[in-house]
């Protein structure tokens, strides 16, 4: 029997489909792992990143930090947490959150400081506040950016939320590990196609949604000739 | 497994630089010999590649030269299906072996559990050539573990009273899900339902014992000759359906070398070996005293008057 068909087989069996050990409820499981990741990391990382953009101040430390957090291996970062904090959700959410910080951070200030200065002039020229700056034209302005740190983001940790299985959580990892201890290869390549494919999917939506962020900035004043 | 075999392939890596720079001048060996194993004398030891499996070696590599016995050693090797057939070919002679695993991987539809039956059932599957001497009482295998205050509270002494406890949760190795002697078993053959089960992919390292330590599970798979259990004075519940399959300690070796002499003394040595002794021995190589395996073998075989 060919690995291919063997995890066709694995996919398409029905056994697979419902329960707790199920595609369904370990997909919802490792999506959730995913949404509370990038929630939090977003929390932390896009106001500490707009600031940075709209000031320029510790842009080099934030470079430097961002450089360092991206280098972190997170299963070794995953063991270490899991000894100190124990078992559960806590461990593989603060590893996953120092794997999504860097690129939502890094969108964040490079789209702010990607606005035409020119621009920023003119909106303080018109007596706006920082705030308004901020909000009216920076953010804006930077969306399209923003939107594509998130999705940066959003790859890395729906790939790597597969880790949380290490720990005894569940999500697509469970398949990754359970067959891996009973040489389940068909069950190992299913979860990492469906891994794959959620992936694709994931960035799928987020192009769409960097392309309306895109759309939404303000229409360029066409010059009268 | 894991961990153990990162740390045993990083043993074994150090281990071969340093047997590729001193195995010419083995004053032993007769230069120009052709082949060391053509001398029907010379036993060639070897060990799978984990510190516990290298100490009985060399307490059978010492307890035998002690006796005149000439020894080689060719210690850690890798895993069960390299060091098997490094003893077919003829590279090694002899190697200390667990029993329940070495039946399985013989007989993967093996289902003997009990020492006795074990014993048995490998003496039939042994491939031509190989024979395995007295087992020595001495196991490593899987484990149930509780913390003492749990064992009290609860009154366990063995798997089977775990059927009095509401909402049990588990955390073992991922396999213990579906393997027999694992949920399946603990449902079948002890009646133990409704377990809630965690799958901590350690090998009964320090995530396990901390996740039981901490009450997150209320039993943890440990191997038995793990330090931890006897550190953080867990209670070993006893497995009298003999669940888990035995692992006796067993020297399994090629039976052209296994003369009268060698057997007696690898009796001799399997007769005083407990789990205990593995333990402690265990705690002395992997604890803070790090005690190189072939002292640890020199103080044993002295301990128990076999050298």
């Amino acid at each position: 029997m060919s690995v291919v068909s063997d995890t066709v087989d694995w996919l398409t069996d029905s056994i697979n489909h419902s329960g707790t050990d199920g595609i369904p409820n370990r997909l919802v499981e490792h999506l959730g792992y995913t949404a509370e990741t990038i929630a939090i990391a977003g929390i932390i990382a896009i106001p500490i990143g707009l600031w940075i953009g709209h000031t320029g101040r510790f842009r080099g430390a934030a470079v430097a930090l961002t450089g360092a957090l991206r280098a972190l291996p997170t299963l070794g970062l995953l063991t270490a947490l899991a000894l100190i904090v124990g078992i559960g959700l806590t461990a593989p959410l603060i590893a996953l959150v120092l794997l999504a910080v860097p690129p939502l951070l890094a969108g964040a200030y490079a789209g702010v400081e990607s606005v035409d200065r020119q621009t920023i002039d003119a909106a303080r020229a018109m007596g706006m506040t920082e705030l308004q700056i901020l909000r009216k034209v920076e953010i804006p302005l930077a969306l399209p950016i923003i939107v594509g740190g998130v999705r940066s983001g959003v790859l890395q940790v729906v790939a790597t939320a597969t880790v949380a299985a290490y720990v005894g959580l569940g999500g697509l990892g469970r398949y990754l590990i359970d067959g891996q201890a009973v040489s389940d290869y068909a069950q190992m390549a299913g979860g990492s196609v469906l891994v794959v494919l959620v992936a694709l999917v994931l960035d799928g939506i987020f192009a769409t949604l960097q392309r309306l962020a895109t759309g939404r900035r303000p229409q360029k004043q066409t010059s009268p000739a | 497994m894991t961990i153990r075999k990162i740390a045993a392939l990083a043993a074994a890596t150090t281990l071969g630089f340093s047997l590729a720079a001193c195995g010419s001048d083995d004053p032993t060996e007769a230069s120009g010999a052709p082949d060391s194993n053509s001398s029907s004398d010379t036993i060639t030891i070897g060990s799978a590649a984990f510190p516990e499996n290298e100490i009985i070696a060399e307490i059978y590599a010492q307890g035998l030269e002690a006796k005149g016995v000439k020894v080689k050693k060719k210690l850690n090797i890798g895993a069960r299906e390299v060091y098997v057939k490094a003893l077919q070919n003829g590279e090694i002679d002899l190697v200390p072996e667990y029993s329940g695993n070495l039946l399985t991987y013989f007989d993967p539809e093996a289902t003997a559990t009990s020492a006795d039956e074990v014993e048995e059932a490998l003496d039939g599957a042994l491939p031509e050539g190989l024979e395995t001497l007295e087992a020595s009482a001495a196991e490593d295998k899987d484990s149930l573990n509780v913390t003492s205050e749990f064992a009290t509270a609860n009154n366990l002494k063995t798997i089977a009273d775990l059927k009095n406890v509401d909402g049990l949760k588990l955390g073992a190795n991922p396999e213990f899900k579906t393997r027999s002697y694992g949920i399946p078993g603990l449902e079948k053959v002890y009646g133990i339902t409704g377990i809630e089960f965690t799958s901590l992919s350690d090998g009964g390292g320090p995530a396990t014992l901390k996740a039981l330590l901490d009450g997150d599970v209320d039993v943890a798979d440990i191997y038995s000759t793990t330090p931890s259990i006897v550190e953080n004075d867990l209670v070993t519940l006893e497995d009298p359906e003999n669940l888990i399959a035995a692992q006796n300690v067993l020297p399994l070796i090629n039976e052209k070398k296994a003369t009268d002499e060698v057997e007696d003394v690898l009796d001799a040595i399997s007769a005083k070996l407990t789990t205990q002794d593995l333990l402690d021995l265990n705690g002395k190589n992997g604890g803070d005293e790090k005690t190189a395996p072939a002292t640890l073998a020199k103080e044993w075989l002295t301990a128990k008057n076999l050298i």
